[in-house]
């Protein structure tokens, strides 16, 4: 089933882009002594356009690559800001970066690793307002972000606007990736129609990732990015790739393009972008969160009564691991254990529950309320908020 | 038939850690339903209240979603293997 993808790389070009330097045919010199890129090719390179989606985990090693192959003109659009705890993957940023706005710092190196590029900084989020009118000036679209709205917004700006896109995405230990390209191939919604309600998959900051597992992912999709505009090679049209870092294993699944899909299908009933929160459910799901509905003592108050002497059972939630890292001497019933183990517990104990930031404890304290207990609170703003008012020697992670 | 079934990463931990796990079943729908009898936690995971297959997770035969076979009256031979592919969407 391998599909011509006509890749549009002929832009009104100036003069200038319709040739290679001298320096540019010394700098991209390994290139050209490929007969599979040659001067074509990498004239081809140069007049592409490929509008990187974030500039994170996956976005980094994709803007390198595709700075690096001497593509024209990359896009890159984040609105987030660097964090230290970005700093274990996301390797387009320095420990100097740390509080600038991720588009800055990602710019500043890709120009700095290939001045001759051009690279648009978009520091916006990406919406149904905006999408359209984004991707429209660019080839190529690839995926670099970390959510369920934002890759069915751009799947489907892609469908309506005819582009490729390079998807990619990674938890844990496992990354997927593809290329999505019409007419022949299938899109994001012949693969996944519906995303899963939120909080069933975790985010790399809530369920963890080996750092370097969004280096292999986005370089193979920085990869896929550099067949496509070149032409050459078999893209992943219609193949998913699996990968599983930990059995090192690559395997590979078919992808067919679903007739019924409401996108790209024979009967298309998305004809514009939608409200994609809402069709994830998150919308929804804001409205009915219980948190605040359950009792709540902040860390100063739970110091103050231990320090008297009261007689407080500390519950801590959290995983093994986690208590490891840190721990404020609770005792320990991971929440996944907590319906086997509740029997533990004095129901005439006051019982302050703890996690990490005060998510999973009130799911904890709701749990056991709805168990019976009644001498319940939730330690507000978990472990992180202890460290922070009570005592800052309790590392935060 | 036996066939393995493959556990993807964000349900390990409902399998008992297990990556992958030996059912017997002449279709996937046999096969599936002998796993989430081995591992009760599975099934909400899998399959919606009315117990149909959630629309973010895919079955594969070998390599063929069972979306384009006979969904989960598809059938099976000796060592097939069965994967779960859940949605994901990590990527920061």
């Amino acid at each position: 089933m391998a599909s011509k993808i006509e890749v549009p790389t002929k832009t009104v070009a100036a003069a200038t882009s319709a040739t290679l330097s001298n320096e540019e045919i010394l700098r991209y010199s390994r290139h050209l002594i490929m007969p599979e890129v040659g001067m074509e090719g990498q004239l081809k390179l140069k007049q592409a356009k490929v509008l990187c989606i974030g500039t994170g985990g996956l976005g980094a090693p994709l803007g390198l690559y595709l700075a690096a192959a001497g593509v024209g003109r990359i896009g890159l659009i984040d609105f987030d800001v660097v964090d230290f705890t970005n700093l274990q993957r996301q390797v387009l940023f320095g420990s100097g970066d740390v509080g600038k706005p991720k588009i800055e710092a990602a710019a500043s190196r890709l120009r700095d690793l290939n001045p001759d590029i051009r690279i648009d900084t978009l520091e916006t989020r990406l919406t149904r307002e905006n999408a359209l009118g984004i991707l429209k000036d660019y080839d190529l679209i690839v995926d670099g972000t970390d959510n369920f709205p934002t890759r069915y917004l751009v799947n489907d700006a892609c469908v309506l606007l005819g582009k490729p896109y390079v998807y990619g995405s990674i938890f844990r230990f496992e990354g997927q990736i593809t290329v999505f390209a019409e007419p022949d191939g299938p899109c994001y919604r012949c693969l996944y129609p519906e995303p899963p309600p939120p909080g069933l998959v975790p985010s790399c900051a809530e369920g963890g990732v080996l750092g370097v597992l969004p280096g292999i992912v986005g370089t193979i999709q920085a990869m896929e990015t550099l067949k496509l505009i070149i032409g050459k090679g078999q893209p992943l049209v219609g193949r998913l790739l699996l990968f599983d870092a930990l059995a090192m294993k690559f395997r590979e699944l078919k992808l067919r393009k679903n007739p019924e899909c409401p996108a790209c299908g024979e009967h298309r009933t998305i004809t514009h972008l939608i409200d994609y929160a809402e069709f994830c459910g998150i919308r929804g799901e804001e409205a009915e969160a219980p948190v605040t509905s359950v009792p709540e003592m902040t860390p100063k108050e739970l110091k103050a009564r231990l320090d008297r002497g009261d007689d407080i059972y500390v519950l801590d939630v959290r995983e093994p691991h986690e208590y490891q890292i840190c721990n404020i001497g609770g005792h320990l019933i991971p929440l996944g254990e907590l319906p086997l183990r509740a029997a533990e517990l004095d129901s005439s104990q006051e019982i302050v529950a703890h996690c990490r930031s005060g998510k999973r404890s009130a799911e904890a304290v709701e749990f056991l309320r709805k168990a019976g207990f009644r001498k319940l609170w939730n330690l507000k703003g978990g472990i992180l908020a202890w460290s922070d008012e009570v005592d800052p020697s309790v590392p935060k992670y | 038939m036996g066939v393995k079934v493959i556990i993807p990463t964000p349900l390990r931990a409902y399998a008992g850690k297990q990556e992958s796990v030996e059912v017997q079943g002449a279709t996937v729908g046999e096969a599936l339903t002998a796993l989430t009898a081995k591992f009760g936690d599975l099934k909400k995971h899998l399959y919606t209240e009315d117990g149909r297959l959630r629309s973010f997770v895919n079955v594969y035969v070998n390599d063929e979603d069972i979306r384009f076979l006979q969904k989960d009256q598809t059938g099976l031979r000796e060592g097939d293997t069965i994967s779960i592919i859940p949605s994901i969407a990590g990527g920061a």
